[in-house]
């Protein structure tokens, strides 16, 4: 058996009929963390009991109980989620020793379905970035070519997919931290509707745009973990109580009778030629599908970075004061408590414990709730959010899915834009909306740049909790993309 | 730490009002050492110096929405539907105190050890 390009169905199925060893599959991908990882830096730790997780799976076989849908299958986590026992730093240094009490719901679900957690990876600080340069752990390297950036935030999960140093990873979405990444480095990522996926034991950046989902190699494994992690939990209140269909199962390659908007305000002349050509080809291969092809506006997303940073900075200066240096994390070194004003001990445990970009995020959330201000900045994007939503509902009368690029441009290379916020923040152009409006969004690899061979993703965004006809057609244009079966050169 | 009665300070309103009408989206350092103070930060000179810089640039660019009309919109908070959620109101243990303490920098038997502050 190809272990190293099995798909999570194959994989668990030969787990499940003991064709092979829970263990030997975990050793197998063990392995080549620790040979390929050293190039590309996208786990922040490893799991040293992974061993002993995967002979309970195996345990649970010879004594014939269900060892869960995904049995065997060894998966990254985005060390943002919180993993009981294993330590979850979100990228800072302010977490560094920070080890969870307690699982994440994602975490939890995936292991009671039988995953191996074989390590947590990289991301931006916090998740807030856009490249993966922001980590307290060192940059993650595209395995498309080392010289790019993975994407961000959730770039480890992304490039340790993209060369297969596991089977399946979570990443999480913010203003399209898994739809990014994975476009960046050829995997499918899925944002699930806001509501769809408990945020609890996710460490909070922005609570009102989060959400996790997978990041893996075929829109047929996305589906099975949606299936596992997607549901109502008691511990998160906005999740949503509606059932959860059988995704995987359930894909339907039959697109006859399918609308397919193209969004007028994502047709700019700043696309990348390949990434222009990139549309215009799935729209044909759609079209040759049956699907009839239509134009709709939104025209409120010219707004969606405003909006999206003014929301998601001012929640994440209120999540973030959490980060006081008392009941977890890094604490600045005081050679006594006594005599020290508590302003100057958060002060300088914070200054001392946040990277640049989250500092960043912090000063621009509290200006903008700050007194006086409310009403000009949060309060305002809150209001045109709703507009923008509204825009978007109004769209989907028009059609069942939106097409659009996932980015105006393939990955850029490592430092071109780390040292101007505002440049690098412009990358969301076309992700941010996505989460401002709740909805469901992923990206699908379709083709590959001429000159540089670097992956290009196409991005399907869908109505609330529409995700089955997002991987309906995501499931069509996988197979008629140019660069299926086209693999990074690590593998 | 961050309760919203710490962000009215009249005396910052007034300057901050000032800069709005006169020279907007210029954060001065001034007002990067009074945002600072809110989020307790602390920050260097230099690294003042560039937030100033970075955020004039970055709010004046946001400062684009201010022309649109929301007059009479409900603010969005939460995007897809909530739904009424009940449990019963009875007390359930998740965790242990001892586990929720043992990763606090510094502890005093299961209670976190902080300056003085009284």
């Amino acid at each position: 058996m190809d272990l190293t390009n099995a798909s999570i169905s194959e994989l668990s199925q030969a787990v499940r009929t003991k064709k092979i060893s829970a263990l030997e599959v975990a050793k197998h991908f063990r392995g080549r963390i620790e040979t390929l990882d050293k190039k590309l830096g996208s786990f922040i730790s490893t799991n040293d009991s992974f061993e002993k997780e995967a002979n309970a799976i195996d345990q649970k076989i010879a004594k014939g109980e269900s060892p869960g849908l995904l049995a065997g299958v060894p998966f990254g986590i985005k060390d943002l989620l919180c993993t009981k026992g294993l330590k979850t730093t979100a990228a800072s240094k302010i977490l560094e020793n920070f080890i969870p009490p307690y699982d994440a719901t994602v975490v939890s679900r995936l292991k009671n379905a039988g995953c191996v957690v074989l390590g947590k990876t990289n991301l931006d600080e916090f998740a807030m970035g856009s490249s993966n340069e922001t980590s307290y752990y060192g940059i993650v390297r595209n395995p498309w070519n080392v010289e790019c950036i993975p994407g961000g935030s959730s770039g480890g999960s992304a490039a340790a997919q993209s060369a297969r140093l596991v089977v399946g990873t979570i990443g999480t979405d913010t203003g399209g931290s898994i739809r990014q990444p994975a476009s960046f480095c050829g995997v499918v990522g899925v944002k699930p509707t806001y509501g769809r996926v408990s945020r609890y034991g996710i460490i909070a950046y922005a609570s009102s745009l989060d959400q996790a989902g997978p990041m893996v190699s075929t829109v047929e494994d996305a589906a099975l973990v949606m299936e596992v992690i997607c549901g109502k939990d008691t511990m998160d209140s906005t999740t949503s109580s509606k059932p959860v269909p059988a995704f995987a199962k359930e894909i339907n390659k039959n697109l006859k009778g399918y609308r397919v908007g193209l969004m007028k305000e994502y047709m700019t002349d700043n696309l990348h030629p390949d990434v222009k050509a990139a549309m215009e080809k799935a729209v044909t291969d759609l079209k040759s599908q049956g699907v009839e092809v239509v134009e709709i506006s939104v025209p409120l997303t010219a707004y969606a970075i405003p909006i999206y940073y003014l929301i998601a900075s001012s929640e994440a200066s209120s999540n973030l004061a959490r980060y006081d240096g008392v009941k977890y994390g890094y604490r600045a070194d005081f050679a006594s408590l006594s005599g020290i004003d508590l302003d100057q001990f958060y002060s300088k445990t914070r200054g001392q414990g946040f990277g640049k970009e989250v500092q960043r995020r912090i000063m621009i959330g509290t200006y903008c709730l700050s007194s006086g201000y409310f009403d000009a900045y949060y309060n305002k994007a809150c209001q045109v959010r709703r507009m923008m939503k509204d825009q978007f509902m109004e769209a989907f009368k028009k059609c069942d899915v939106i097409l659009s690029p996932v980015t105006t441009a393939p990955a850029f290379k490592i430092g071109e834009r780390i040292s101007d916020p505002l440049a690098m923040y412009l990358n969301d152009i076309f992700t941010t909306s996505t989460n401002l409006a709740g909805l469901p969004g992923l990206s699908v690899p379709y083709s590959l740049s001429k000159d540089q061979g670097l992956p290009i993703g196409l991005q399907i965004t869908a109505a609330h909790f529409e995700e089955q006809k997002m991987l309906n057609v995501a499931s069509v244009l996988e197979d008629m993309a140019p660069a299926k079966g086209k693999k990074p050169n690590v593998i | 730490m961050s309760g919203l009665t710490d962000f009215i300070e009249p005396q910052t309103l007034i300057e901050l009002d000032w800069f709005f009408k006169w020279e907007a989206f210029v954060i001065d350092l001034k007002t990067v050492e009074r945002i600072a103070h809110l989020a307790r930060l602390e920050v260097s000179p230099a690294q003042a110096q560039e937030f100033s810089e970075q955020l004039s640039k970055i709010l004046g660019y946001f400062e684009q929405i201010s022309k649109l009309d929301t007059k009479n919109v409900q603010p969005l908070v939460t995007p897809s539907e909530i739904e009424a959620f009940w449990r019963d109101d009875e007390q359930v243990i998740k965790h242990e105190s001892e586990a929720m303490v043992a990763n606090a920098p510094d502890k005093i038997g299961s209670l976190y050890k902080v300056p003085p502050v009284v």
